[in-house]
């Protein structure tokens, strides 16, 4: 803030100190030339005067000649200071506003903005680096979640694309090089309340600058950055960056999880999906068989590691090894868009296809071409532009795999529900029936769309009645917390996915473990079982009723006659009818 | 050299100078401050202000401040004087010529102190 003062006093010197030498002039000689006064005597303005007189003359507001007609020699003084002070006026109004919409002036003045609603921030924040697609969906999945945010974006343009966004929180922006580090200590990296940064811009080593110079200046907080090549997530991980995405190998394991064990994969789909994500079927990736892998880049360098592990020996298709690197097994030249290339890839043997080009023209066409050959082939398709969803819809893939939203959705989840990403690396360990099982109680609990997923903290803040029960010594099990505090005997429409507690971890914990203050819980069920949950958490009535079935009276005047037996027995008893 | 340093220098120093010439005399003397001394010192003054607009040094603060004081009090000085002469017409008695002397010497002290400050910044230059 302090530059742009010292920007606009250091542009209006000049004009200024001209001013004042132009009237000093002019004051001077309007005070020393003779005049007359109406009687014929020989008469000298004096200073005040002629200061009066030249200020409203310069601003040409119009004036007559006072307190007496000029001599002629006053006449040409004033012509010639009339001309020179109009000019100097003309100037420093025009420097003033030619410094109003200089650019650097106007871009001092947003940082200066930008800089002070960052520092008035009152409430933890994450800085997100990027705004592109994947910095757009992580923005307005944290906000929807009521977590304030912080972005940096080196494009003006996308920079006003997130002002024009209808977003739940007020999102300071700053258009900015991430790389730079004045550029993230202005948004706030150095702020007591930053709770993370998240580096999404789609250059590896901006991101991994981001990610250095976070854990330097800023030790204690969270750092996720993605990263799309290897060694550069090798080189993020050897200074202690907590979490490193990689989509492409993100999306090899959710596949290779799909090949293993179906109900799995399912589960932890149903589980991380956003809100407006409806429940998709169940896929069934046939794991032995042949698999087709078309374009041998990043993306289909991580597959074929990936089915390598599951047994399956992957044929790859594509169109220029020398840049791509040749493939171990051999490979089929060609883009897979032809007939001819597939056949001789083996397509009348296959199980699956993977369409992993980054084009997203070449993926659709090899999937039409290969599914007129063969309609019941299990498809992968990568999709890279946002802009193409209606129709990668259309085309209906088993499986999509979208960079962006891989990224988002993990980020989404590693900040906003940190216990459920526990929960579903714990769960790889789990069977399948196991999931199974989960899965088909989770699909009893909702409609259509996926659960609402929350955590708990058995803490004064989120539960105040069950912290003050445990204090008095009262037994509290999990079962309780989820009773409906109308009716104890029913259930809420919800269930205790993980309790975690002295860094131990439970998963699927039994109803009736007794909870500790300190425990953290992961539920997952309807919104409304949310709702009704706080009422048991909060309201130390409604948590005596779940627990013994009574409604205690709480005035002063009903404690005293029921401590003087007068009122026999409660109405809350005839309530509970137990 | 430094040619702007020059201007800057010479500007601080005549606006002391110029400020001790009406200053000195009978403090209740007319005849002792010219009129249009004030006026030159005013002028000199609100240049040398205006000189140090844009420094962002500390010692360039400073020098800014002792500025604006000076004028503030200059002003009050000139406005007492313009009052006196001609709104409430009771000419320069010897109180209100008191005032005005004693206005411009607080000016003065003011300009020392830019002085004093500009030779400290010039003594601690090393070279």
């Amino acid at each position: 803030m302090h530059n742009i003062y010292f920007l606009i006093f250091r542009r209006m010197r000049r004009p200024l100190l001209a001013l004042v030498l132009t009237y000093a002039v002019a004051v001077l000689g309007l005070s020393l030339i003779p005049g007359q006064d109406d009687a014929g005597n020989p008469w000298h303005m004096d200073l005040f005067h002629s200061f009066y007189f030249v200020s409203f003359m310069a601003t040409t507001i119009g004036f007559g000649e006072i307190p007496y007609p000029f001599t002629d020699g006053q006449r040409l003084w004033v012509t010639f200071s009339l001309y020179a002070t109009v000019i100097v006026w003309l100037y420093a109004i025009g420097t003033l506003l030619a410094l109003f919409r200089d650019r650097s002036f106007q871009h001092a003045l947003t940082e200066g903005r930008f800089a002070r609603r960052v520092r008035q921030l009152r409430e933890g924040f994450y800085l997100v680096c990027g705004y592109g697609e994947t910095g757009s969906a992580l923005v307005a999945a944290l906000t929807e979640r009521g977590h304030r945010v912080v972005a940096i974006d080196i494009d003006p343009d996308r920079v006003s694309l997130l002002q024009l966004e209808s977003l739940r929180q007020f999102v300071p922006v700053l258009a900015g090089d991430a790389a730079r580090p004045d550029c993230l200590m202005q948004a706030g990296l150095k702020h007591p309340l930053c709770k993370g940064v998240v580096a999404l811009t789609n250059i590896d080593e901006v991101n991994l600058k981001v990610a250095i110079t976070s854990k330097l200046l800023h030790p204690e907080i969270k750092v996720i950055c993605r990263s799309d090549s290897l060694d550069v997530e090798a080189n993020m991980k050897s200074f202690g960056t907590d979490y490193i995405i990689n989509p492409f190998e993100t999306f090899a394991s959710h596949l290779a999880v799909a090949l293993q064990a179906p109900g799995l994969f399912l589960l932890q789909s149903w589980l991380s999906g956003s809100p407006e994500y409806r429940l998709q079927e169940p896929v069934y990736p046939q794991s032995s068989g042949r698999w087709i892998v078309c374009g041998y880049g990043r993306f289909g360098k991580a597959i074929c590691q990936r089915l390598k592990r599951e047994g399956i020996e992957p044929v790859v298709v594509e169109a220029h090894p020398e840049i791509t690197g040749m493939p171990e097994g051999g490979y089929v030249l060609g883009r897979g868009t032809e007939e001819k290339t597939l056949r001789e890839a083996g397509i009348e043997g296959a199980v699956g296809l993977v369409a992993g080009t980054d084009n997203d023209a070449n993926n659709l066409s090899i999937i039409m071409t290969a599914r007129e050959i063969r309609p019941e082939l299990f498809i992968v398709l990568r999709q890279n532009r946002m802009e193409n969803q209606a129709v990668i819809d259309a085309v209906e893939a088993d499986m999509v795999m979208h960079k962006s939203a891989i990224v988002a959705n993990r980020i989404r989840v590693l900040l906003g529900t940190p216990l459920l990403y526990q929960f579903t690396s714990l769960a790889l360990h789990q069977s399948d029936a196991w999931a199974c099982e989960l899965v088909s109680r989770i699909s009893a609990l909702v409609t259509s769309h996926s659960p609402d997923i929350w955590e708990l903290r058995l803490e004064p803040d989120d539960a105040l009645a069950v912290c003050r029960g445990l204090e008095q010594g009262r037994l509290i099990q999990l079962q309780h917390l989820s009773a409906d505090p109308g009716d104890r005997r029913r259930p809420l429409e919800c269930i205790p996915l993980l309790l975690k507690r002295d860094g131990e971890s439970f998963m699927l914990p039994d109803p009736e473990i007794p909870v500790k203050r300190g425990d953290r819980l992961l539920y997952c069920g309807r919104a409304a079982a949310r709702h009704r949950m706080g009422w048991c958490l909060q309201n130390i009535h409604a948590l005596n009723y779940i627990l013994t079935g009574e409604s205690v009276s709480t005035g002063w005047v009903w404690r005293k006659l029921k401590r003087h037996g007068l009122l026999g027995r409660s109405a809350g008893e005839s309530r509970s009818g137990e | 050299m430094n040619p702007e340093k020059v201007v800057f220098g010479f500007f601080i120093v005549l606006a002391l100078t110029l400020n001790f010439g009406f200053f000195v005399g009978e403090i209740d003397n007319p005849d002792h401050h010219h009129v249009y001394e004030l006026f030159a010192v005013v002028v000199v003054n609100l240049v040398a202000t205006l000189l140090k607009f844009g420094d962002r040094t500390q010692m360039g603060a400073i020098l800014l401040a002792t500025s604006l004081v000076a004028v503030l009090q200059l002003l009050a000085a000139a406005l007492v004087w313009a009052m006196a002469v001609h709104v409430t017409g009771s000419g320069l008695t010897p109180i209100v010529m008191a005032s005005i002397v004693s206005l411009s010497g607080g000016a003065m002290l003011a300009n020392v102190i830019s002085v004093v400050l500009l030779v400290i910044e010039t003594v601690m230059l090393r070279r």
